[in-house]
This record gives C-alpha cells, structure tokens and sequence, in this order.
C-alpha cells in the first residue's frame, strides 16, 4: 500500500492538467458547437487530423509552432466541411460527425503510408518543448503542479477563460447562446443566424484542432495512428458534465484527466491490469451521464435552421 | 416507358429517388478518392481495376468479399434496428465484442456437446451478452434520459477493454499472443469454400436480413417501433408504451450486433482474438446509412464494403495503394450520404433537374 | 404627406399555395390599422413580407413614400419597422434587457456595457410607459409581460410602424383591454399600428381602418367607424357566419367521465392540476373554458394516462382508471384529439392507413396471429374512412404529412370517431383550420354528443365554446372555479372567472 500513497503526489497533479489538456480544447470547441445547437461528435476526428497536421508541418519546416498553425487551421477546415453538411445542407450531425471521424482514421494511416512509409506513427519532430514559468515554478505545492508544462497548456487555461469572457461578456456571445436557444428569434433581431453558426463550428475544429496540436507536438512530439484514442468523445462527457459551461467542461476535464493520469500511475505501479483501470474514464463518463443530464439542460434542441 | 413500369414495381418515385442519391453519393466518393489517389501518385484506374479483380475476380474473391461483408450485415443490421424507434445506437462495436465473448466461452467451456446443441448455445450465448450490452444504455436512457449517443459509444470502449482484459488474464491461451485457446469443434460454423474463411454465419445473416424487414414491416412490434421513432409523442398517445419499445429495440439491436461476433468467433477465427475487430461497429453504421436504412440496401451496402476491404488487400499488393484508402472512400460515401440535399444541390448545379 | 407603408401587386407562393395573391395594401401614418381574415387569409405572410421575413415574388413595397428592398429584419428595423410575433421571438434564458438590445448591444471594449445597456432600456420603458422589470429573465414572467417586452423590444429599436400578430391570442380579457391602452397611447405618440387579428369586436374596438384578406387577396378597406361585425364578418368569410350550431335537444345521460381531486405536475414538476373536479355525462358537450396555460393541457394528458395522478381519481363509467395506462383507457372507450396534431395527433412520414389504424393497431380486425399486422385489412379500412369524413388525399397509400392541415386533422378524427368512443376529449379541436374544417369538425363533435358519447371540449375559443357546449366549467389556476349552463351566464362573467376575477 506504500505503492498508492506514492501515486498521490504533486506530480500526479501535474500530469492530471496535462492529460485534461486536450479534453478542454475539444469540450470548449464541443461547447462553441452546441451552443448554436450543433453536435459535434467529430472533435475525435478533427483532432486526430490536426495532431497529423501539426505533425506533417513541423516535419517539413522544422517549425512546430507553424505546426500548431497548420493544425488549428486544418481544424478549422473540418469545422467547416461540418457546417456545411449540417448547417448549409441540414444533414444529420451525428451522420456527418462519424463520417469525419472515420475519414480522420483513414486519411491520416494513409498519408502518413505516403509521407513515412509507415501505417503506424510518424517519424518524431520538433515539438514546443516546454516552458517553465520563472517564479511560479520555485513556488512550494503549484510551482511542481503548474510550474512547467507545454506551452499549449498555458494556452489552454487562457483560452478557457477567453471563451467565458466571449460567451458570456459580449455582444457575440450573447447573440450566440440566442442563436442556439432560439434561432427565430436571433434572426429577427437582426442577426445572421447562419453565420453565427458557422463562426462558432469552424471556432469548434479550430479548438479541436488546438487540443490535436497538444497531443502530437505538445506531448509526444510525433504523430501514432489513433493517438487520440476516444478523447474527443471524452470531451463531449466533459462538455455534458460541466453544463455547456467553459469553466464547468474545465472542471469536468481535470476531473477525467486526472482518472487518466491515476490510471497510468496504477498501470505502472502493476495493482490493477491496464484494461481495467482503462475502462475507468468511460465509465466514469457514463455513471456522470446518467446523474447529471437529467437536470442538466442543453442549451438548444439542435434543430436545423432553416430560412423560409 | 416499359423500364418505367419495371421501376415502379420497385419502389415508390421517393424511394428510387433515395437510391438514385445513394448511387450517386457512391461514385463521387469514388471519384473524389481517385483525385486523391491521382494526387498522391497512383493511377486511379489501376487501383480502382485491382480493387475489382480483387473483390469479385472469381468465386474465391467473392467467397473474401462475402466474408468481409458478413460481419457488417450484422452490425448494420444492428443500428438500422435501434435507429427505427429513434435512438442512435452507434456502440455496436461494444455489442459485437460482447456478444464475441460470450460465444467464445461458451466454445471453450464445453468439449463433449453434440455440435448443433453446442453450436446454438455458443449462438444464444453471444446474442444475451449483445443484448444485455444494449440493454444498458437502454435503461440508462429510459430511466435517467442519459443520450445513447455516448453512453453506447463509451460503453464501446468498456467492451473493448473487458474482452482485452479477459484474452491477457483469466481466459488467456499459453503463448505470446493475446487470445482464448481454439473453441471446440463443436462449436464452429462450418466454412462454405475450399480455402476461404466464409462461413456460415453468413447464413444467418441472410435470414435476419428477411427477419428485419419481416419484423419492421409487417408486425405490430415493428409498427409501434417505427411510430416510436418517428413520432414519440403521438405514439405514446396512441396507447404505445414508448419506453417499452425503445428497451426493446436497443436489446434486439444488441444481439443483433451481438450474433455479428458470435459469427466471427465461431465461423472464422474459432478463438477470440485481442482487437480481432478493425470498427466493425462503425462500418455497421455507415453501411445502415448508405443502404438507405433499408434492410435489404444494408445487404448491398454491407457488400459494397465488404468488397472495398477485400479487393482493397488485392489492390495493395497489385499496386501499392495504402489499404487506408478504402476508409477514406467509406468515409467519402458517408460524408455524400450525410446530406442528400448537397447530392441534390450538385445535381442541380450541373444542370441536372428532377 | 406619404402613407407610412404602401404595398403595390404584393404575391408570394410557397409549393401548392398562393398565400398573397396580387396585394395593394395601405397604412397611414399615425393610425392603428386592422388587417383582417380567417387563419390563412394569408396575413402573416403579407406581413412578414414586410418585415423582411420572406421575399416576394412580386410586387413592391414603399416606406414613407419611398420605395424600399426589404430584404432581411434587419433592413425592415433600419427602416423603422417592428414585429411582434404570435410566438414570442424571445430568447427564455437571457434577461428582458438582453432580449431587448440584442443584436445591437452597447459595447465597450469589446465587451457589453451592462450599465449602459440597462440604463438605455429603462428609458424606454419610461418613455413608452411599459412597466417590466429589465433585469429579470424571460422565462420567469407572464405571457402579458413577455407581450409587453417584445413590443418595448420594437420601439427601443426605433419601430415607427409597429406590426402586431394576433396579439390578443394569448392575453386575458383583462390583460387585452391592458395591450389596447398601450396601443392606443403609442398612436397618440404618433406610432403606425398593424393589427393583424381574426377576431372581428377586437378589430372594431382598436382600430381606426381595417383591410380585410380572403384567401391571400384584399377584400377591401373600410373604416372602423362606417361598419360593422356583419359587414366585416361578410367580408371575411364571404357569407354570414353560423355563429350557432342548430343543436339537437338531448337528455344528457349517466355520468361517463368523473373526476375528483385530481392533482399533476406540470414538465417542471410545478402543481398544476390543484384538485380538479370535473363531470362528464353521456350525450353532453361540457366545454372547459380558461385561459392556456391554466391547466388545461396537463388535464387532458392525465385523463389520457400520459402524465402522472399525483392524488384524485378518474373514473370512466365508474371504473378507476386513475391507474390504467393510455393503451388501457383507448380500449375502454376514451378517444382522444390532441391540441397539437403535429405533437401528439399522427405521425407525418406514416401513410395515411398507418396513422388511422394508429391506437387500434393491436384490435383483432387489424392483425392477424396475434403479432402481424393485417395491412390490406387495414388498407381497406381506410379507404372507407377516407370516403366517410371526405378526406382529400391521392390515396391511402400517401403520406399524412403531405396533406393540409384540415385533411390531417380529419384523419386524426375519423380515426378517433370511428372507435365509437363513450368520452371524447377534444382539445382545440379546430385551432388552425379554414372555416370549412372547422364546421365539419364541429358537426362531427355535435354528432358524436347526439349519439351518445360525452365530449369534453378544450378550447381558447369562446366562441367555440359557446357554440357547442350544453355546460360550461372554468378552469383557473388547475382548478374548476365555476360549471354554468351557457343560457345563465355571459363572457363578462366568463372572463371574470377565467382570470380569477370572480369565484365561482
């Protein structure tokens, strides 16, 4: 039992901000997404294909911070292809959010065949290193916890308060919770409620696609096939758990991460096979499901828009 | 005017209408897979000929096809169910393992059992476990109104982890690799060609094909699913207990999906083998999708597949294509098919009116 | 000096219907005026043409004497119009200031002025006299303020012409006669009112001219003061209007429907239904009068086992079937016309053969072992249906969603009729239908009664109500304050006791 009281450190903590790093990136862009009542079961997708991007563009300019670019872009993109589908041509959002994810699978094994012969992972690149915060890190108990991380980190817990402050502090915030609550009554208030939803799903991949940047340039610095092995799925729990709401999704994805950085620590440790402690996520996702989405509502009902 | 009345007895206008727009999404899939094929150094017709030869070149080609095809019929099969009464079971990837593993044990377990007894136990066996899998997100939606999106696709991984866990400890066969020892001979579905790993199984999943489109069509269970899922509301107002139906359609979906990986186990790998399952719970969905949520276009959509897989490995070997170019091409169809109206918005735009 | 809206030859289709035919419409400045007509006369179409809601397809629209492209709601504020919608266009969740200055937010920095924002909304409530509370949300105020705040959300955006739909639809008599005070002082104040209603005293009262529709074309213009509820009424509908229903005399029979302290939740787990006692005897129309949202719909779904008996009894022909299930009560003889025929009443993308065997799909004559449905029995049936009740559809075989309302709403109740019902409850039986519906469905209801059933009749409309109803019980805040036989009583005391003016 010596084992477990070594699991609960300071580190443990550290790796915890680090494991929800990409779940908050996704939940946020799951939470720009559904705010203006489009699901986006796609994040798993649009992150694997920007940690591929990030990836192919450091290998090529050596830049990984050009990496992170192309990948938000890229993101982006896949924002887009789903509004597109969803909101231009009203198709069903679960439909096309699969068909990015399967495409994600299939494009990024087969460019990364073309580019380095191997089905499996990249060749490794420069990632962003990590960044070590002067004063803080000597501080006793957070120094060790947010002392020194990715720099995509420090962005994460940026962005985090970034998308309150627009969601809740400005104009465009408030027309986009009105847009998703209620699109007639946006519309007839002047807005273009079209382009609101368009803004916030291209805003979604673009945050999904931060959250891909993380995996492969902030973390391992090379791009595996599937590495993002259901956080994008993941995030969307954490999104639920924390009511649509950036500060509540951050809550939700320490909680997940830290399962996860636990999780690792049990596995290395040898208590519990790996497939059992694995499982605790998912399951921890479902049993939060089942308390909370009954009183917790969503902030639209997810129809398409249509004018005329 | 005679191919006209031909038509007709297929199908209403809407419904040739719907094919036509899956057909189509289909060969733009294909076409824009070429692009991407031309643009990465390959010449498309080479690989797309290869990919032909390779899935219906001769009977042991499409014996592969069929194979490959089987699997999905079940799964497909599986979310096409659920999805009548309106719930989106995309965890049949969870079902379909569960479903394997029970059927597995159940070979394992027993050595002196007449075959067919065996044979249906193992069966039984792999439906209840797909069934209760499904059972789950089903109560949990039902009781705590928890989305069946995610809960069946978390519970995907809690499978897919379970099974792992069970093939590495307590049911693991002596040796390196991650599997259960071979099931009884009594057990196994017999293997329909010289050589090839198409088994029976494929048998069943004809007659659920039939039993489906029996099911949904013609009985009152079928009935008051599909009023569940189109219309809740009014269903429940008709005296239909909505609750009821979706359980049901979600358990039935399950074992569907469940005797999907009961197929697997028992007529081609004859043990169950750690992540022996590329996402056949994914193609089930997007097969369904493409076949227009009809039982019998599943059958055809599950071929197309099936065909892109097997004559995608004869394509690789021929031409040096990546394999992932077929997911790219089923991920193409389902992004087409996704949204008929931009099929419809392209058609117009090319000066094509109907 | 040039009239506030000219609109010259104005025609939108939508697939299969003209909903403005060739439309010359005017308004002056300063007047409240009443554009009239039955459900789809085609009023809201022209007035959402107005207000940039829907392009048309011909025809051309002057402001202020100047011709003007409307082409979104924002180019029809920027030219001073407003729009208060039937259904409020207010967002639940954000507060009345918000509602009020959204899409137009005062900013600094980037980020909302909230003091500026409130301040701003305040003196708009101060300078047009509409008292709310600017900092509460939406969806914790009454349908009356709500009104309130969508028509303060008009001015604040600088409405000169003021377009109001139907809104009296949703108000009490009392909070009506509120609305017209703020109407007419907005008139003084020089404002340009649009009245669209179908309800001819309303009309007369308000306004100063009213333009009357008639399946998407001008009747004509006429002025409040130079004619009357005949008049208007002939305009309308063409013909003078049966405001009563010849009614056989009946003796009403033993009491079908009894209801004793019935108690329910409504969707938020509120007390809605506070003790309800109700009788409904055979051979009887008892109309339950009230304003919506009173209790009404939570009244019908628990006498039809689709929401919970949280204490009471109901009882059908003196069996307890507080208990029973919906499926229960359909087979015991209770039908059913649902207010929201889209919601609850049939299913759009079934054929018109499945939707009218839907709730008798289980009866014998249906199926076949017992587990099979017998669908060229069914087909058949049908078709008799479908001659008997003169449902206009191609064939049995179509969709139900592609008929018109009235034929959908005739399929709901041939389906419901045809099971020999003991009780009917009927809940806004013809909201939405043309006048031609509405009196079909109206004799069916009368027939049902003469042949024996006990029909309990839901209505908004008074008229209705009136016309139909051998008693009348109110409904008010989940309970019946007050049963009158119509010949005892008038809508003075109606109203009075719909609002709680008056105890029974």
């Amino acid at each position: 039992m010596v084992g477990l009281v070594d699991v609960i450190s300071l580190g443990l903590f550290a790796a915890a901000l680090r494991m929800a790093t990409p779940i908050v990136y996704a939940a946020l862009g799951g939470i720009f997404s559904e705010r203006v009542g489009i699901i986006n079961i796609g994040l798993e997708g649009t992150m694997l294909t920007s940690a591929f991007a990030g990836v192919t563009a450091s290998y090529y300019t050596g830049n990984p911070w050009l990496g992170v670019v192309v990948a938000v872009l890229v993101g982006g993109l896949i924002g887009l292809l789903h509004a597109v589908l969803t909101v231009k041509f009203v198709g069903n959002q679960i439909v096309s959010g699969t068909g990015i994810n399967i495409f994600a699978m299939g494009f990024t094994a087969y460019m990364s065949q073309i580019i380095w012969g191997s089905r499996g992972a990249s060749e490794g690149v420069r990632g962003l290193g990590t960044w070590t915060l002067p004063v803080i890190a000597d501080l006793p108990v957070v120094g060790p916890i947010i002392g020194s991380h990715s720099p995509l980190v420090y962005l994460m817990l940026v962005v985090t308060v970034l998308s309150y402050v627009v969601l809740f502090r400005t104009p465009l915030g408030l027309r986009i919770r009105a847009v998703g609550e209620h699109p007639t009554a946006a519309e007839t208030a002047g807005i273009d409620v079209l382009r609101v939803k368009y803004l916030c799903v291209i805003l979604s991949g673009m945050l999904a696609g931060l959250g891909g940047a993380f995996l492969s340039l902030g973390h391992l610095n090379l791009f595996t096939r599937g590495m993002t092995g259901g956080r994008g799925f993941i995030s969307m729990a954490a999104m639920i758990f924390g009511k649509w709401m950036p500060f509540g999704a951050f809550g939700a994805s320490l909680l997940f991460g830290l399962a996860d950085a636990l999780q690792m620590r049990l596995q290395s440790l040898g208590l519990l096979p790996p497939q059992i402690i694995l499982t605790i996520p998912y399951l921890l996702t479902v049993a939060v499901l089942a308390g909370v989405v009954g009183k917790a509502r969503p902030p639209s009902d997810y129809k398409p828009y249509k004018r005329e | 005017m005679k191919a006209r009345a031909l038509l007709s007895r297929v199908g209403s206008p809407e419904t040739l209408r719907g094919i036509l727009i899956q057909l189509i999404a289909i060969l733009m899939a294909f076409a824009v897979g070429a692009v991407v094929l031309l643009v990465t150094g390959y010449n498309p017709i080479d690989a797309y000929a290869a990919m032909l030869r390779g899935a219906f070149g001769d009977v042991f080609r499409v014996g592969q096809t069929l194979t490959q095809a089987t699997p999905i019929i079940f799964t497909a099969l599986a979310f096409l169910f659920s999805f009548k009464s309106g719930l989106f079971n995309i965890g049949a990837e969870g079902q379909f393992l569960a479903g394997a593993f029970a059927s597995a044990l159940v070979g394992i377990s027993f050595q002196n059992l007449p075959a067919p007894l065996h044979v249906l136990l193992a069966l039984v066996a792999g439906a209840v476990a797909g069934g209760l899998w499904g059972l789950i997100p089903a109560v949990l939606k039902t009781r705590f109104g928890a989305h069946e999106v995610i809960t069946t696709m978390m519970l995907s991984y809690v499978a897919l982890y379970l099974t792992s866990y069970m093939v590495n400890y307590p049911f693991k066969a002596p040796g390196w690799v991650s599997q259960t020892v071979m099931i009884a001979e009594s057990a196994r579905l017999p293997r329909l060609l010289q050589g090839a790993q198409l088994s029976a199984s494929i048998f069943i999943a004809l007659a659920l094909v039939a039993l489906t489109r029996f099911i949904l069509n013609r009985t009152i269970l079928g009935y008051e699913i599909r009023a569940t899922g189109l219309n809740p509301s009014a269903a429940e107002n008709a005296g239909i207990d909505v609750k009821r139906g979706m359980i049901l359609a979600l358990v039935v979906s399950g074992a569907i999906a469940g005797l999907g990986g009961s197929g697997e186990i028992m007529g081609v790998h004859r043990r169950f083998i750690d992540g022996f399952s590329p996402g056949y719970g994914w193609d089930g969905l997007a097969v369904a999708l493409v076949g227009g949520l009809s039982p019998v276009g599943a059958l055809l959509a599950a071929i197309l597949f099936g065909a892109l897989r097997s004559g995608g490995m004869i394509m690789t070997r021929a031409t040096g294509v990546p394999l992932d170019i077929v997911f790219l091409l089923q991920a193409l169809v389902i992004l087409f098919v996704a949204a008929p109206a931009l099929i419809r918005a392209i058609l117009k735009k090319g000066g094509l009116r109907w | 000096m040039a009239p506030a809206v000219e609109m010259r030859g104005i025609t939108k289709t939508f697939p299969g219907v003209t909903a403005n035919d060739d439309i010359d419409f005017t308004v002056e400045k300063g007047e409240i005026h009443g554009l009239l007509g039955e459900n789809g006369a085609g009023k809201t179409v022209l007035m959402s043409v107005l207000y940039g809601l829907y392009r048309p397809d011909a025809g051309e629209t002057y402001i202020d004497g100047e011709r003007a492209e409307i082409e979104s709601p924002a180019a029809a504020m920027s030219l001073g119009i407003g729009m208060v919608h039937q259904h409020f266009m207010l967002v639940p969740s954000l507060t009345v200031a918000e509602n009020v200055v959204l899409g137009r937010e005062p900013a600094k920095n980037g980020l909302i002025d909230e003091g500026e924002m409130l301040e701003r909304v305040r003196a708009s409530c101060t300078k047009y006299r509409l008292d709310v509370d600017v900092e509460a949300p939406i969806h914790t105020l009454s349908v009356g303020v709500q009104q309130k705040v969508e028509i303060l959300k008009a001015l604040h955006r600088g409405a000169d012409i003021l377009i109001l739909d139907e809104p009296t639809a949703v108000l009490t008599p009392q909070e009506a006669e509120d609305l017209f005070r703020a109407v007419r002082s907005l008139r003084d104040q020089g404002k340009t009112v649009i009245f669209i209603s179908h309800k001819l005293r309303e009309v007369l009262s308000i306004c100063d001219r009213i333009t009357v529709l008639k399946r998407g074309k001008v009747v004509g213009t006429v002025a409040a003061s130079e004619t009357d509820m005949g008049e208007l009424a002939e305009m309308m509908v063409g013909r003078r209007v049966v405001y009563s229903f010849e009614k056989a005399e009946v003796a009403p029979g033993e009491a079908v429907l009894s209801v004793e302290g019935l108690e329910a939740l409504d969707d938020r787990g509120v007390p809605t239904l506070r003790g309800v006692d109700l009788e409904v005897r055979g051979s009887e129309i008892l109309g339950l009068a009230g304003v919506e949202g009173n209790g009404q719909t939570e009244l019908v779904e628990a006498l039809m086992g689709l929401r919970e008996a949280k204490a009471g009894r109901v009882s059908l022909c003196s069996t307890d079937i507080t208990r029973a299930s919906s499926y229960e009560r359909i087979r015991a003889g209770v039908s059913h016309i649902p207010e929201d025929r889209h919601k609850r009443g049939f299913i759009p993308d079934f054929t018109v053969t499945e939707n009218l065997i839907l709730g008798s799909h289980r009866e014998a004559r249906f199926t076949r072992r017992g587990f099979v449905i017998d669908y060229e029995a069914a087909a058949s049936h049908s078709q008799a249906l479908v001659e008997d009740y003169s449902i206009a559809t191609p064939g049995v075989g179509t969709h139900a969603g592609n008929l018109s309302g009235g034929n959908q709403q005739k399929v709901i109740v041939a389906r419901e009729f045809d099971r020999d019902p003991r009780l009917v409850i009927a809940a806004q039986p013809t909201r939405g239908l043309d006048v031609g519906a509405t009196e079909y469905v109206r004799k069916k209801l009368l027939e049902m009664r003469d042949g024996g059933s006990a029909v309990l009749l839901v209505s908004a409309d008074l008229d209705e109500i009136w016309a139909l109803s051998d008693r009348i019980a109110v409904i008010y805040e989940g309970r019946i304050v007050a049963v009158r036989e119509p010949a005892e009583t008038d809508e003075t005391e109606l109203g009075l006791l719909m609002t709680g003016g008056r105890r029974g």
